[in-house]
Order: C-alpha cells, then sequence, then structure tokens
C-alpha cells in the first residue's frame, strides 16, 4: 500500500470519525461502553481465575518445594520401609517421608491438611515452608505439637498455645498449636507436624503415603523417575513435580475455559454491535460515502477508512473495558473472595499483574470491533458511487442470496466440527461448531425474512399493512438490527436449555444415589474419621432407625497423567450396587467366569478409555486386585473419576470393614429429627459428623448447584443487554431515517399513536421473528452444549429437557422491551417538530 | 367528506399572528382570510417570510399565537390534538415538494392510504383510487412500487392521494420545486383541474410566479399579512 493511498484512508477516516462523533454521540458512546463491558467481563474473569490459580499455584510450591521425583500412595498410605529402600538409592541425594493427610476436625465440615514431615529433612527439600517455622523447629517434635498457617489458625481460631481437636477414626485427639506462621508463608489452611507425631497421632505407625526425593546432580531425572516404575508396589507412583503443581490447573481447566468462553460472548454480541451500528450508519451517510468515492477515493481506501472507524471504536472501549476488568477482578477478589461458583477456585487471592493476557483482550476487542465493521465498509466499498449518490438502499437481492449460501456452508460446517474429539480435554471443535452455528445463522437470516415477510398476508389493516410493507422493502436494515439479539438470545437459550436439563438430571441423579429418609457422612474428602465396625452397629441401633446402609468412599491415585480417583464401597453386593446407581450403560451379572465387578463413571470412562468389560487393577492394602467394568454410571460429584464396587468385594480387597457414609431408611412412625439426634448420641463425638435429611441435602445441593450457574445466568443477561441495545438502535435509527415519511402520515391524517402503533407493530414483527429463530437456534446450539462441550469438558452426560416456561416467558420480555425501544423512537420521530421533516428533501 | 356546512366560507382566517418567541418580531400579524367553494388560490412570498408556517396553521400542524383558522366554521383551537388529526384526514389534502409518497408501497396503495384511514371498505376503495389514477393519467403504474417512479410520475401520485377522499380544502406546498419545466407545467395543471373538481377549494404555496399564475388568485405574505399581489 503507497503512502499516498495510506494518506488518503487516514484523511476519510479522520473525516468519517468526526461527522460520526458530532452526529452520533450517544450510539458510539454506547458501542464503546459494550465493547468495553465485553472486555471487561472476559479479563475480569481471566484475572479472578488467574489469581486463584496463582495462589494454587504459590501453595503447590511450597508443599513441593526442591524436589525431583514425587512419590506417592494411596491416601491410607505404605510401608516406610520403601522410604528407605528409596533412601539408599545411589541417585539420590535427599529422600524425605510425608504422610499427607486431610484430617476431619472435631465439630466442623471443613477438615485440614497436615503434612507429617521430618523437619530436617523438609528443610532441603521445602526450605521457604520450613524456614519460617525458624526457632520454633524444636517444638515440633512435642508428641502433639502442630504448627498452623495463618490461614489455619484463622479458620480454627486458634493461636500459638491453644489447642483443638482432630477426628482418627472415632475418636477425638487434642493437638496443640506449638507455631503460626507468617502471612505470606502458606497462602491456604496448612497443618505441619513432625512425621512420628502425626503416625501416632492418626494411628499410621509405620505408615507414609508420599516421599520427596532430590536427584544427585549429573543424574537423569526423567530416566530416574521411570526406574523407579519398576521397584514401587502396588497403588505407589512416582510423580514429576510440575505434575503437582499443575493439577488445580489440570482439574479446573475445563471450568474456567468454559466461563471465559462464555465472558468473551459479551464480547462477540458487543461485535456484532459494531456490525449493525456500523452497518446502519453506513446506509445512514450512504450519499456522503458515495460523494468520497466521486471525489476519487478507491475501493480500497472507502473501506479501511470504515474498518478503521470499527477498530477506532473496539481500541476505545477496550482501554476502557481493561480498566473496568482490573477493577471489577478486584472487587471480586475483595468482597467475594474470588469467588466465581466454583469451589475448587475460591479462595482469598490478591489479584496478580497479568500485562501480557491484558493486552491480548486489548488486541482481542479492538480485532472483532474491526471484523464487526468489515462486512458493512466491504459493502459500502463496493458500492457504485452513482447508486449512493442517488440514496438507493443497494443491491440487496444479491447479497441476499450470497449471505444465504455462505450462511448453508457454515451450518455444515458448524455440524461437521461437532462430531470431533477433544483437543488436550477441551471442547476445541465444540466452540468452533457453536461459532460456525452462530454466523451461519445469522447469515441465513435475510433469506429467511424475506421469504417469511412474503407469506405474511394483508390484513386491510392500514397499520399492520404498512409495517409489514416496510419491512419487505427494508430487509436489510431489519437483518442488522436483529444479528446482535439474534446472537445473544440464542446462546442465552441454549445455556438456559442446558443448565435446565443439566438441574432435571441432577435432581433424578441425587434421587437415585439418595433414596433414604436421612444420610450421614464425615467430612468430605477427609482421611481420618471413619466408622469401625463397632460403630456402624451403634448407628445400626440406634432409636428411629429401620435400615442403614453403610458405604466407604477414598482416593486413589491409579495414574500419574491424572487427578487420584475416588472409590466407593456400597451396596452389600454387586446386584445391590448395580441397582442403587443411575447407569448409562451395564453388564448382565453375574459376569462371565464369576469376575468381581465394578462400575465406572463416564469421567473414568473418557479420561482413562476403560470400557464395559474392561479388566481394571486397583491397589488395595498395598497390593493390586483386579476388577472387570460391569456398567459405566452418571457421576456428577466427580469430575476426576470414581469406581464403585460393593462392599462384599471391598472389604475382600482391602480387609478394610470400615465406613464413612451411610443411608438411613427410617422405622415406620420414626421422627426424621429425633432420630437424627438418637445417631448423634451414638458415641461422644457425635457432633462431628454430618446428619441430613435426603430433602435437605437435595436442597442444599440444588443451592450448590444453582450457585455454581449463577456467574453464567449474569454474563449472559449481559450480553442479551447488548443484543437488546443493537435493536434499540437500529430501531430509533430506523425511525430518525423516517421521520419525513412519519410526518406525511400525520399530514395525511394518521393519528401520533397510529403512527407509533406502526413501529411498535415493526418492533414486534422483527423482534418475534428475531426471538422465533433465536429459540429455534438456541435449541439447536444447546444440544451441541450438551452433548458436545459439557461432555468433553467434563466428561459426564445429560438428559435434554426444554424449559418451556421459562422460555416463554423470557421470549415475551423480549419482544416487549424490543416493541417498548421501537415505540420510544417513534415517540421521538412523531413529535411535533418532527412533522415538519415533511419539509426536508428526501 | 362529501358533506356541505351552512358557512359558505370553507377556510376562514381572522386575525392571525404568530411569531417564534416572545423576544422575536411577529412572522406575520393580522392575517385574514376567507375562502371560498370551488377557489383556488395562490399564496407567494419571499423565503423566510413565513409561508410554511402560515401553512401549518392551516393544517392545525401548529397553533397561531392570536387569531382562529376555522375550518368549515370549526375553530381549530378548540379541537386537541386527535381530534384535529381526524378534522385533517376527512377534509384536508396535501401535496409536498418532495412528494412523499412511500417507497415500498405500491402506487395504488400510496393513493388509497387516506381511504384506508378513513375506513372506507371495498368496492369503494378501489373504485375511487382507480377514478383518481385515471383522473391523473396513471391507471397503467397502479400495481408499480412508488419507488420506481419518476419525479413527475411521483408527484402525480401525490396529487391523486391529496384528492382521492375530495378534500374540502388541499394545500400544495410548492409542488413544482423538484421538476423541470414541462413536467411542472403539466402538474399544475393537473392540480388546478383536480381541485377544482374533486375539492371544495386549494391554496397554492409557491415562489413561481408562473405556477401563481394557474391559480385563480394570488396573495402575496409579508410581515404585514396576506395581500393581493399588486398589478394583480
Amino acid at each position: 500500500m503507497s503512502a499516498r493511498a495510506s494518506r488518503g484512508a487516514f484523511l476519510a477516516w479522520r473525516l468519517l470519525m468526526r461527522s460520526q462523533w458530532r452526529e452520533q454521540p450517544l450510539r458510539l458512546g454506547v458501542t464503546v461502553l459494550a465493547i468495553a463491558l465485553g472486555v471487561a467481563l472476559g479479563a475480569a474473569v481471566y484475572l479472578v481465575n488467574g489469581a486463584a490459580l496463582n495462589e494454587f499455584g504459590l501453595a503447590t510450591k511450597r508443599l513441593v518445594g526442591e524436589a525431583d521425583v514425587v512419590v506417592r500412595g494411596p491416601r491410607d498410605g505404605f510401608s516406610e520401609k520403601l522410604f528407605v529402600q528409596l533412601a539408599r538409592e545411589s541417585a539420590v541425594s535427599v529422600a524425605s517421608p510425608v504422610l499427607e493427610l486431610e484430617a476431619a476436625l472435631a465439630g466442623k465440615r471443613e477438615t485440614l491438611k497436615i503434612l507429617g514431615i521430618d523437619p530436617f529433612r523438609a528443610a532441603t527439600l521445602q526450605p521457604a515452608l520450613i524456614g519460617d517455622i525458624g526457632g520454633n523447629i524444636l517444638a515440633l517434635f512435642q508428641a502433639d505439637g502442630i504448627a498452623l498457617s495463618a490461614s489455619a489458625a484463622q479458620e480454627l481460631n486458634v493461636r500459638r498455645g491453644d489447642t483443638f481437636q482432630v477426628i482418627v477414626g472415632s475418636t477425638p485427639k487434642t493437638l496443640q498449636v506449638v507455631d503460626v506462621l507468617p502471612e505470606g508463608s502458606y497462602p491456604e489452611a496448612l497443618g505441619l507436624m513432625d512425621i512420628a507425631s502425626a503416625q501416632w497421632t492418626f494411628d499410621r505407625i509405620g505408615r507414609l503415603n508420599r516421599i520427596d526425593l532430590r536427584v544427585n546432580p549429573g543424574n537423569d531425572v526423567a530416566g530416574f523417575r521411570d526406574s523407579l516404575k519398576l521397584q514401587l508396589p502396588a497403588g505407589v507412583l512416582a510423580v514429576a513435580p510440575q505434575v503437582e503443581r499443575d493439577r488445580a490447573k489440570t482439574v479446573t481447566r475445563a471450568y474456567r475455559v468454559n466461563l471465559n468462553v462464555l465472558a468473551l460472548v459479551a464480547l462477540w454480541t458487543g461485535a456484532f454491535l459494531v456490525f449493525s451500528t456500523q452497518s446502519l450508519s453506513v446506509l445512514r451517510r450512504r450519499r456522503s460515502l458515495g460523494l468520497l468515492r466521486a471525489l476519487g477515493l478507491t475501493q480500497a481506501q472507502l473501506r479501511r477508512a470504515l474498518m478503521g472507524e470499527g477498530a477506532a471504536l473496539g481500541l476505545l472501549g477496550s482501554l476502557l473495558g481493561v480498566i473496568l476488568g482490573v477493577a471489577m477482578a478486584a472487587a471480586i477478589l475483595k468482597f467475594l473472595a474470588g469467588d466465581l461458583g466454583n469451589n475448587q477456585l475460591r479462595i482469598g487471592a490478591s489479584l496478580v499483574a497479568a500485562p501480557l493476557a491484558l493486552i491480548a483482550f486489548l488486541a482481542m476487542g479492538t480485532a472483532v470491533s474491526a471484523i464487526g465493521a468489515w462486512v458493512p465498509a466491504r459493502a459500502a466499498a463496493r458500492q457504485p458511487p452513482a447508486r449512493s449518490l442517488k440514496g438507493g438502499d443497494g443491491n440487496y437481492a444479491a447479497t441476499t442470496r450470497s449471505s444465504g449460501y455462505a450462511g448453508v456452508a457454515l451450518l455444515i460446517l458448524g455440524a461437521a466440527l461437532s462430531r470431533l474429539p477433544p483437543v488436550a480435554g477441551l471442547p476445541v471443535f465444540g466452540y468452533g461448531a457453536i461459532a460456525a452455528l452462530l454466523f451461519g445463522a445469522v447469515l441465513l437470516v435475510p433469506a429467511l425474512t424475506v421469504r417469511g415477510l412474503k407469506l405474511a398476508p394483508r390484513t386491510h389493516h392500514v397499520v399492520l399493512d404498512t409495517a409489514v410493507a416496510q419491512l419487505r422493502e427494508n430487509v436489510a436494515l431489519s437483518t442488522l438490527s436483529l444479528a446482535s439479539i439474534i446472537v445473544s438470545f440464542s446462546l442465552m437459550v441454549a445455556m438456559a436449555i442446558m443448565v435446565y436439563s443439566f438441574r432435571l438430571s441432577f435432581d433424578r441423579w441425587l434421587g437415585k444415589l439418595l433414596p433414604a429418609d436421612i444420610q450421614l457422612r464425615e467430612p468430605f474428602g477427609n482421611d481420618t474419621a471413619f466408622w469401625s465396625k463397632l460403630e456402624q452397629a451403634k448407628l445400626t441401633a440406634a432409636a428411629g432407625v429401620g435400615r442403614i446402609e453403610f458405604r466407604r468412599t477414598r482416593q486413589l491415585l491409579l495414574d500419574t497423567a491424572h487427578a487420584p480417583v475416588t472409590l466407593i464401597a456400597r451396596g452389600a453386593t454387586a446386584r445391590d450396587t448395580a441397582d442403587q446407581l443411575p447407569l448409562v450403560k451395564s453388564e448382565t451379572l453375574p459376569l462371565p467366569g464369576n469376575a468381581e465387578p465394578v462400575w465406572i463413571s463416564e469421567a473414568l470412562q473418557d479420561l482413562y478409555g476403560y470400557r464395559v468389560g474392561s479388566r481394571i487393577d486397583l491397589p488395595l492394602a498395598g497390593s493390586s486386585s483386579r476388577f472387570t467394568v460391569a456398567g459405566i454410571w452418571r457421576d456428577y460429584a466427580r469430575t476426576t473419576g470414581s469406581i464403585v464396587m460393593s462392599r462384599q468385594a471391598y472389604v475382600a480387597a482391602s480387609a478394610d470393614d470400615s465406613a464413612n457414609e451411610g443411608s438411613v431408611w427410617l422405622a415406620p412412625g420414626a421422627d426424621a429429627g429425633r432420630t437424627a439426634a438418637a445417631l448423634r448420641a451414638s458415641f461422644a463425638r457425635g457432633d462431628s459428623f454430618e446428619i441430613l435429611t435426603s430433602l435437605e441435602l437435595r436442597e442444599r445441593s440444588l443451592s450448590i448447584f444453582d450457585h455454581a450457574f449463577a456467574v453464567t445466568y449474569a454474563l449472559e443477561a449481559i450480553a442479551v443487554l447488548i443484543g437488546l441495545t443493537g435493536v434499540s438502535f437500529a430501531a430509533s435509527s430506523t425511525a430518525l431515517a423516517r421521520r419525513a415519511e412519519f410526518g406525511m402520515l400525520r399530514h395525511i391524517g394518521m393519528l401520533r399513536r397510529q403512527v407509533i402503533g406502526m413501529l411498535a407493530s415493526e418492533g414486534i414483527l422483527t423482534s418475534a421473528f428475531g426471538v422465533m429463530y433465536g429459540l429455534v437456534l438456541g435449541a439447536a446450539l444447546s444440544i451441541v452444549l450438551v452433548y458436545v462441550i459439557n461432555r468433553q469438558s467434563f466428561n459426564w452426560s445429560i438428559d435434554l429437557a426444554i424449559p418451556g416456561w421459562q422460555l416463554g416467558m423470557l421470549s415475551v420480555a423480549l419482544i416487549a422491551a424490543a416493541a417498548l425501544t421501537a415505540v420510544i423512537g417513534g415517540r421521538a420521530a412523531t413529535s411535533r417538530d418532527a412533522v415538519q421533516a415533511v419539509r426536508e428533501d428526501w | 367528506m362529501w358533506g356541505q356546512v351552512a358557512d359558505p366560507a370553507i377556510l376562514r382566517l381572522e386575525h392571525l399572528s404568530k411569531r417564534y418567541s416572545p423576544d422575536r418580531p411577529a412572522i406575520f400579524e393580522g392575517v385574514d382570510l376567507e375562502l371560498r367553494q370551488g377557489e383556488y388560490l395562490a399564496v407567494m412570498g419571499e423565503s423566510g417570510v413565513g409561508k410554511s408556517t402560515l401553512l401549518n396553521l392551516l393544517a392545525g400542524l401548529d397553533r397561531p399565537d392570536s387569531g382562529r383558522v376555522l375550518l368549515d366554521g370549526i375553530d381549530l383551537a378548540s379541537l386537541d390534538d386527535d381530534a384535529v388529526t381526524l378534522l385533517r384526514r376527512r377534509s384536508v389534502g396535501f401535496v409536498f415538494q418532495a412528494f412523499h409518497v412511500l417507497p415500498y408501497l405500491s402506487v395504488e396503495q400510496n393513493v388509497a392510504l387516506p381511504l384506508d384511514l378513513l375506513g372506507v371498505r371495498e368496492p369503494e376503495r378501489t373504485l375511487h383510487t382507480a377514478e383518481m389514477l385515471a383522473a391523473v393519467g396513471l391507471a397503467p403504474l397502479a400495481k408499480r412500487l412508488a419507488r420506481e417512479l419518476s419525479g413527475g410520475e411521483a408527484q402525480r401520485v401525490a396529487i391523486a392521494r391529496a384528492l382521492v377522499h375530495r378534500p374540502r380544502l388541499v394545500l400544495a406546498d410548492e409542488p413544482t420545486g423538484n421538476l423541470d419545466p414541462r413536467s411542472a407545467a403539466q402538474i399544475l395543471a393537473l392540480l388546478r383541474d383536480q381541485v377544482k373538481t374533486n375539492a371544495g377549494a386549494g391554496i397554492l404555496i409557491t415562489h413561481s410566479r408562473t405556477a401563481a399564475e394557474t391559480a385563480d388568485r394570488i396573495l402575496v405574505l409579508d410581515a404585514g399579512g396576506l395581500n393581493p399581489r399588486s398589478g394583480a
């Protein structure tokens, strides 16, 4: 491009921008704000999640420290002889034994992560963490001594010298706080104990579940890690520290990416707003643009000038958006503890500088605006100047035809993309499919509107017939006004269908898994509290209990590449287990050859590739036991995977007859409240485990579910508001452009309310079409969301269901809002002054 | 629309005056006029003298500061906006300089608009529309979209629309301002002919002496009011 051509484009851009700001300051201002909001939401979500991940990263880094290899076993541990064996390895310079537990706390539902360490060995591998204990390190050797992070001390409301109780088995044991680490030492709740004290306190004498190793310089760390695999017992794995550090990232990645994509929907809707604003402004200024072309501006110069307008709006909006996003993120972190609906990412993190990410958001906002401006810029540049000067509306028939073909092609592409598998656990092609279907559907709108309006019958009602004739004539304008609302509304419909389907499936799932009257359990995820056989008998004998069924849950690390999976032992026999599970696929029992059955969750199927009939080796009680996959079940509680077996099979394989969860069926005539009290009274520390009626548990679960989706609803609502702004702009712009027409109609005797009624009719017809189209498109998109994006992101299936009432109300509200904006635009355009517009030349 | 009233004057202006703001001089003061059945009047005046303002007052689109506008004996000031609109719908026809036909309606639909607003049913609606189209020479173009017409054709549609409901008063504001001299002459002749045939009376507002001379009498508007053209 020559300097002269650039200068011409720049001059045209400056001229056009100035006149735009002078004539349409409000519209441009709102468009800039819409872009700003889109960028701000994207940036805020990114920064909040980034801050939380950074905190996790820091925490894990402190825990893993300088180790080259982390040897991990099941939570119930392995013999400490392995530590002796590994410490003697010639390649190992330092070996540090660890007992890592989530301890149940007396009277609390939360658990406390406790690390039993050898302080002197750990000082080499976790210097930052141990260094903060400083002079109090010897106090750790006190039999019941524990050092707490500042966060743990705050949660437990204790100070140095205070005591608190942990639950071991079903017995409370008292620990004394010997030190509280400084604020910045470790960001989460953590307790540090001497390993011997920890083993003694938690009845794990001679047991470890982690060994940190430093390899001598010059040794091949990866090679050494591989060689360890051969000598480690079943269920014990050698893990690279990076895998440990990235675990929080990996586990929450799908959630974060989905939330980020959702936040960016507002930005994309903003791009459609730029598209409709620019398209309308091009139509409005067609004579001026024709004049510029007649005066010598080339097609390319005009196209660049108009795209420059869009980019300038985007740049300004993005700058504002980045500032607003940083402020929003800071506010969310300060006032909501970074809570965006995922408990795994809820943490008291502080904002982290992310200049590259912010520059990326700035570039993204500018780019989508330029893209939004590209289509109208191209159309305007291609318009013959003679036709523009005459004020014609352009060759929209040809545009309608060509955009129709492009639309069909994109729909086919979208359908094809939706069939492709995930990339690195993310539904990349699923997002591509959504984008292709959206764009394709929007491009089809002009052709479909033309056909639809052709079918509209003549009513012999002057207001309605004139409205339909106007829409038929100005199909391009009507389409432009619909683009942003179709995009945002269809996405909202798709989300609403997905969330409703998910909620219904979740509710049914709860009902299937929790059929009893009362549920009781030890704190979720704890490693220390459980009920022995004797205590199970006591609970069974409690007054009001008709029948009680116990479960045992524990964590198993099957593969270093994945997070631990949950093993659940429930149902007395295999047949009982199969009956209790919401199965999506199953084999008939008994299995051939009397193989011992397990049922795996969909996540395990997707992540590990197991199928019905697959053999699966599980490390239990220090040895490997072989099971056969008898079915796939739906598990909404554990995204990293779960395995269910009968208690009979579990006890046989692990010799562990303890339980940490139970379902209680009341005896005939028994009262739930009194039975719960009797259960609590069954043993001394009865108040530490949770007892809920199934109804309470269901309500709590659904409340957590709704909380998790609150942010998604908010983000969608913002996108729809931006879309509605697009409709409002189009309505007011069209109304202003037709002032002279309304003036003439008023002259010949049309009442003002009839003119406004005509505009309202147009608004209702247009938005009703947009809403109907959005409903159909949204339903199609929801299929991709439910069967592709949801499945590939979270590895669980959902039964599709349509929230008819909710969508109906939303549709009516949107049509009413669109009609209202048309009426407001119409009132201004039919004022007394506007009646004089007939004196203006058309 | 087809009725007659007792007052022989279709339009009567009594001491009409108008100013845009209290601190500015009046645009015109003491305007009196009586327009009788069958009269076709031209109003001339220099730019800015208030011709369009006068037209707005006659049509009830604006209100005078003092004086009265009586259309068929009805004081427009006594009516609210809806009532004035309904009176205008029934009794007034307009022809504008810029034609103002709706481009997205057919010629026939444009002409029938006043009948549609008045709720005239078939077959009268089609009958009157066809008569007017024939009268202005546009019957062959009845189904054509208005945006496909030339300027002269569009103004013929506007004239047909102004007269299809046989109003008491036709107001034409510079109807030939956008036309070439030949088309202008044809339109002026047509307008006069149609006002005489189908309306009670007509007022032509124009700059053009040639156009004004097609009227029965010519008045000049200035700050002092409406006065006969000198030498007329």
